[in-house]
This record gives C-alpha cells, sequence and structure tokens, in this order.
C-alpha cells in the first residue's frame, strides 16, 4: 500500500438483522437484514478531507463507525495505514489504536456525558490512554484543547458543566475530546447539523484549523452537499449503503454524472433570488434497505432509468476523472 | 410580547412590524431563540399562560386581532383566516387516527358541513398537496417524512385560510423531500392566492420560496424588505453576516464569514442596538441609543445607527 494513504476501506459490508418477534423469529426461515453498508471502498489519502454525503439512512453514520471499528463489519477490511483494523483481535490492541483515531458525533447534547464537568470529558482520553506523566501535565493538556477551541479562558470553562454551555460550546468540548490526543485520523459525523446557522461557520473555522495544526485525515460525513463542498477534498456519494459517485470536490459539485448526485446538488436550496436554476425534482423517496431494489438501486426513481438498470447491477468503475456506477455511462 | 417569568420580562418580541399583502410569502429569518416562533403565535393568540401582548396591534383586514376576545378569535380567525403549520407538526398527528379523519375533524369542527362533504374536501385537499385521494385511509405510520409533512400542510388550508404561516416546515426532511415540499407550497401559493408566512432559520430555503424578507435578531425587527433589494444590498450588518454564513452550491467557493459570540439573554438585552456587543461595525451611539427604523429605499427598511 502507498505510503499516502492513511485509512482504507476495502468493500466494507454491514448488515443489521432486523429484530422481529419471538415467534416470528422461530417461524420464518431467513431473518431479514437491513442492508446498511453494502460493499462499500474508499481511501482517505493523508491530510485529506473526504466526505461522505447522502440522505438520511444511507449508511453514511454506519461507514463512518466500521472504520473506528465502533459497530463491527459483516464483511470486508479496514486499514489504518498498515494495521488491518479488522484483523485486530485484542481489545487491548484495539486500545492503543483508539488513541490515533476519533470520532465526534453529531449532538453535543447527547454525546456529553451531564454529570462530567468540561475537564473531565477533555480529560478522559487521556486519562484512558495513559498518556501524561502528572495531574499537572494532564491540566495542561486539558488547557490547551479548549484554548485552541477559543474556549477562553480556559480555567472558567473546566469546571462547567454541559448543561451550563450553549449548543456552540458543547460542540466545541466534544471536538477538542477528540482532538485531545492529536490523533492522526477523525470521523466528524455532522458535527455542526445541531447548530445555528451564525454558529456554525465558526465552529467550522476552529475545526479546520485544528485539523492543519496536527496533519490529520479526515472523514467528514455530511447530508449538506454544499457545506461538503466547502469542506472537502474529494466526496463520495452514498445512495442505499453503496457509493454511487466519488471524485475531487470541484469536478463533481460542477458536473455531476451520476443522476443522483445532479439530484441532490439541484434539491440543495441556493441563498440567491437572482440565481434560480431550472430544476430536476426527483420524485418519491428512498427505498427501504430492508428489501433494497434490484439491480441499480437508484432506479426506482432515476429520471434516465433504461431496461439494464432493473436487471443488472453497476459497478463502481473509473470514469474519466472520477468512480462512477451508473449504467447511463457503461457501455 | 412579553413572557413574564420569576426574574422579570423576557422580551421575546419587541417591537416588531411586518405586513403581508395578498399572494406574498414572507420569510421571517433568524436565530432560534430570536423570537420568530412567538411572533407567529402572537398572531394567532396561541401563546402560554405567561405570555402578555404588552402593545401593538395586528390589524387583517381592518380589524385588530390584540382587541378581540380569544372566543372570536377561535371562531372567526383561527384556521378560517390564519393557520398554522407547527414545528415538528408531522411528528404530532394522531397515530391511532387514520390521517384523513385528522383533517375531517378540523373541517367538521369549524364548519357547518355534514360529514359526507367534509370528506370529499379531505380528498380534494389531499390531492392538492400531491397525495393520492385513495391514502385518505392511511395512518400515519404508514407514510413517509414528506408525506406527513404535506398531509399537515393540507390540514392548514382544511377551512380555505387566506395566510399560511409555517413554521420551519421541512427541518427533519432530507433535501430531496425538502424540495418536493417547497414546491408544493409554492404552487398552492399560486393555485389557492395563498399568502404564506415562512419561519425558518435556513435563508436558502427564504429565498427560494417567498419574495419578501424579514431578518430578526433578538426579538427585533434588523431589517425588512423586498427579498431581492435585501439579498442584493444587505443593509445591517447582520444580515450581511448571515447571508455570507451560508455555503452555497453554485458560485465561487468563499470564505464563510462567522457571527462571534452568542445571542443575548433576552431577560437583560443589552442596552443600545442589541446586536452591537457582536457587531464588526459598532460606534459609540450603539451601545447607548436604541436605532429606529430607516427607510434606506422603496421597499427596504433598516434598523442599524450606520444609516442614520
Amino acid at each position: 500500500m502507498t505510503k499516502d494513504v492513511s485509512m482504507e476501506a476495502r468493500n466494507l459490508v454491514k448488515h443489521f438483522p432486523l429484530h422481529l418477534g419471538f415467534l416470528k423469529t422461530m417461524l420464518s426461515k431467513d431473518i431479514p437484514y437491513v442492508h446498511a453498508v453494502d460493499g462499500v471502498s474508499f481511501k482517505i489519502r493523508r491530510q485529506e478531507i473526504f466526505g461522505l454525503v447522502g440522505e438520511s439512512g444511507c449508511g453514511k453514520t454506519t461507514t463512518g463507525r466500521l472504520l473506528l471499528r465502533l459497530v463491527e463489519p459483516t464483511a470486508g477490511e479496514v486499514f489504518f495505514k498498515d494495521v488491518e483494523v479488522t484483523a485486530i483481535d485484542l481489545e487491548r490492541e484495539m486500545r492503543k489504536l483508539r488513541r490515533r483515531m476519533q470520532i465526534i458525533f453529531q449532538d453535543p447534547y447527547e454525546s456529553l456525558n451531564p454529570r462530567m464537568s468540561v475537564f473531565d470529558i477533555v480529560a478522559e482520553p487521556l486519562r484512558i490512554q495513559n498518556v501524561t506523566e502528572s495531574e499537572d501535565e494532564l491540566r495542561d493538556r486539558v488547557a490547551q484543547a479548549l484554548e485552541d477551541l477559543d474556549l477562553n479562558p480556559p480555567d472558567e470553562f473546566m469546571y462547567r458543566f454541559p448543561h451550563e454551555l450553549s449548543g456552540g460550546q458543547r460542540q466545541r468540548v466534544a471536538i477538542g475530546r477528540a482532538f485531545v490526543l492529536r490523533p492522526e485520523f477523525l470521523v466528524a459525523d455532522e458535527p455542526v447539523s445541531m447548530l445555528d446557522v451564525s454558529i456554525r461557520s465558526e465552529v467550522l473555522r476552529l475545526l479546520m484549523s485544528l485539523i492543519e495544526r496536527y496533519n490529520s485525515s479526515f472523514l467528514y460525513i455530511t447530508h449538506d452537499i454544499a457545506l461538503a463542498r466547502h469542506m472537502c477534498n474529494r466526496i463520495g456519494v452514498m445512495y442505499l449503503g453503496k457509493i454511487v459517485e466519488k471524485g475531487s470536490t470541484d469536478k463533481l459539485i460542477m458536473e455531476p454524472l451520476h443522476p443522483y448526485t445532479e439530484a441532490l446538488i439541484a434539491a440543495v436550496p441556493v441563498p440567491d433570488p437572482t440565481a434560480r436554476r431550472t430544476k430536476v425534482v426527483i420524485k418519491g423517496e428512498v427505498p427501504s434497505a430492508i428489501n433494497p431494489p434490484p439491480g441499480c438501486r437508484f432506479h426506482t426513481r432515476c429520471p434516465y432509468v433504461m431496461p439494464i438498470c432493473s436487471k443488472e447491477e453497476p459497478e463502481l468503475v473509473e470514469i474519466q476523472d472520477r468512480y462512477l456506477a451508473c449504467h447511463k455511462y457503461n457501455g | 410580547m412579553y413572557y413574564q417569568t420569576i426574574r422579570g420580562y423576557v422580551r421575546a418580541v419587541d417591537d416588531v412590524s411586518f405586513k403581508v399583502g395578498k399572494e406574498d410569502a414572507l420569510g421571517l429569518a433568524g436565530e432560534s431563540g430570536c423570537g420568530k416562533t412567538s411572533s407567529a403565535l402572537t398572531i394567532l393568540r396561541l401563546l402560554p399562560w405567561n405570555a402578555r401582548i404588552i402593545d401593538g396591534s395586528i390589524t387583517l383586514d381592518g380589524e385588530d386581532l390584540v382587541k378581540m376576545r380569544d372566543k372570536d378569535i377561535r371562531k372567526k380567525i383561527r384556521w378560517k383566516r390564519i393557520s398554522m403549520v407547527f414545528q415538528g407538526a408531522m411528528n404530532a398527528l394522531h397515530p391511532t387516527y387514520s390521517v384523513g379523519k385528522q383533517i375531517t375533524e378540523a373541517i367538521l369542527l369549524h364548519e357547518d358541513v355534514d360529514s359526507k362533504e367534509a370528506v370529499e374536501r379531505t380528498e380534494k385537499l389531499l390531492e392538492l398537496v400531491g397525495i393520492e385521494a385513495e391514502k385518505i385511509n392511511r395512518f400515519p405510520h404508514e407514510l413517509s417524512g414528506g408525506m406527513k409533512q404535506r398531509v399537515v400542510t393540507a390540514m392548514a388550508l382544511a377551512c380555505n385560510p387566506d395566510i399560511v404561516i409555517a413554521d420551519e416546515p421541512t427541518t427533519a426532511l432530507d433535501v430531496i423531500v425538502q424540495a418536493q415540499v417547497l414546491k408544493v407550497m409554492k404552487e398552492l401559493q399560486s393555485k389557492l392566492k395563498l399568502s404564506w408566512i415562512l419561519i425558518t432559520h435556513d435563508l436558502s430555503m427564504i429565498t427560494e420560496t417567498c419574495n419578501r424578507l424579514a431578518i430578526m435578531y433578538a426579538g427585533k425587527v434588523a431589517e425588512y424588505g423586498d427579498l431581492a433589494a435585501i439579498y442584493k444590498e444587505p443593509l445591517h450588518p447582520y444580515t450581511e453576516r448571515l447571508l455570507s454564513a451560508f455555503p452555497s452550491i453554485v458560485g465561487p467557493k468563499s470564505e464563510l464569514s462567522s457571527i462571534p459570540g452568542f445571542p443575548p439573554d433576552l431577560l437583560v438585552p443589552p442596552p443600545g442596538c442589541r446586536f452591537h456587543p457582536r457587531c464588526p461595525k459598532a460606534m459609540d451611539i450603539c451601545r447607548k441609543k436604541e436605532p429606529v427604523p430607516v427607510k434606506a429605499k422603496k421597499d427596504h427598511e433598516v434598523i442599524c445607527h450606520l444609516y442614520t
């Protein structure tokens, strides 16, 4: 593997068994599965910000968690630098690795323990990983982390509890917790979707400056393709557990090839009344991931559907400057 | 309108004025807690017990709603003249009644029709928002989020109102479904000659659907007028910052600006202009004197000392 790849996912699959009642489980021959992630592969290069974009339920969050092994994959491999994350058996080994990869969750109202002070929240990873030698050093590291996030002066924030903070401050604490170990790889799962717009850009700015400072590579999960455009170097668009298009941000946004990417971009409201674009609003909603449609999973809503689409599943192949899974461009 | 609390009055809506003409769509925008929803609830007088309307008037066709008795508001105004789609209304549908029944109930309660006619009207309403009439007997859990949102929109239209207030109608929906719902709303506006008041924190949604805009900050209107005019030339520093805080999918990539600090506590709002602690262009006068509305152009008002 090349040196500049930081994180690689190969054919990741995650199926969640559906919980029926006891009787139904006993009687039915096969248990239905939710096909949350179905064969997803991508590489994240060093110092790169890779965006995963898609509607809710497309499997982007599950993919992020699979990378950190917060959920166990059904199949597929994850490589971090030259370590195969999915092959590690020992919890101790895994813990060592977690020091180098962290996650920021979506909702700072739920991801922070209400009974822990800001100091304890940010210090917890350091304590678990045993990285500091003295209480003083621990304190300094926490103070530094808070200062990095403009929670100034840190002494004032350290002994507050989450309920005394605003949403933006809470999310900053969550970011501080993720960065306090100076990880090489980070997953951010919709880190600003719960925040007000005016606060959002400030949090994103801080996030970007930290990524730059620690040379981390980054997986940014979002449903907002306009935001992904501002944040990411490359974007992968997911639909029902699969990546349908993947490429550099500028190319993908300026010239989307997959009909789903096109629709996703067309649906984004534009904050400019003078720039009304012609709109193709696609019909219907995402089908259930329990029985995903055969063939191309998007064919039920695709405006360019062809007979082959419902029969054969398109492969993700390299076309021009990107990867694409669509029959329209095959052949 | 203020909320009375143990610690004093929360000045949730303080000297807010706007007009909605026929077939207008007004967007009310601002951060959470800036008084958007409270303004709407004041119009419909759906206020909690501790709310006090201190002063001001709400005029609908020459009649002052503030002076009206509760009973009359209920009988004559709500649903029939002004109706509302509440925030998260799609999750407030009764789970054990079919959606049709829930709409029919509203019609029967407010209008003097028999149940057969009410059912017919319900079917028409559903078709109007793009749901097949056969789905009238479906239960909320059988419908998707986008469809539920359309059902509550249909419900708001049940008694042919003139004005519909929609409070964050698409926040819980995905972009594609959001675009579908907004399209329905726009079509209804021209078909039924409706006026909309759209409450949202998402400015880009307003630019897609509305023709007029009021930007609120900390219980006050900061800027108000024709949408295109405000967009072309935002005058208030808050509007300016808010507009450039949005990432756009078209045009050149630009640096996202941000507004430092946090919205103020409305129990003790800052003296003078309420935005001055966060304003990059704050002057001495901003800390002392409250600005008054200035007519910058025809159909464009701004409340800021920079223009007085």
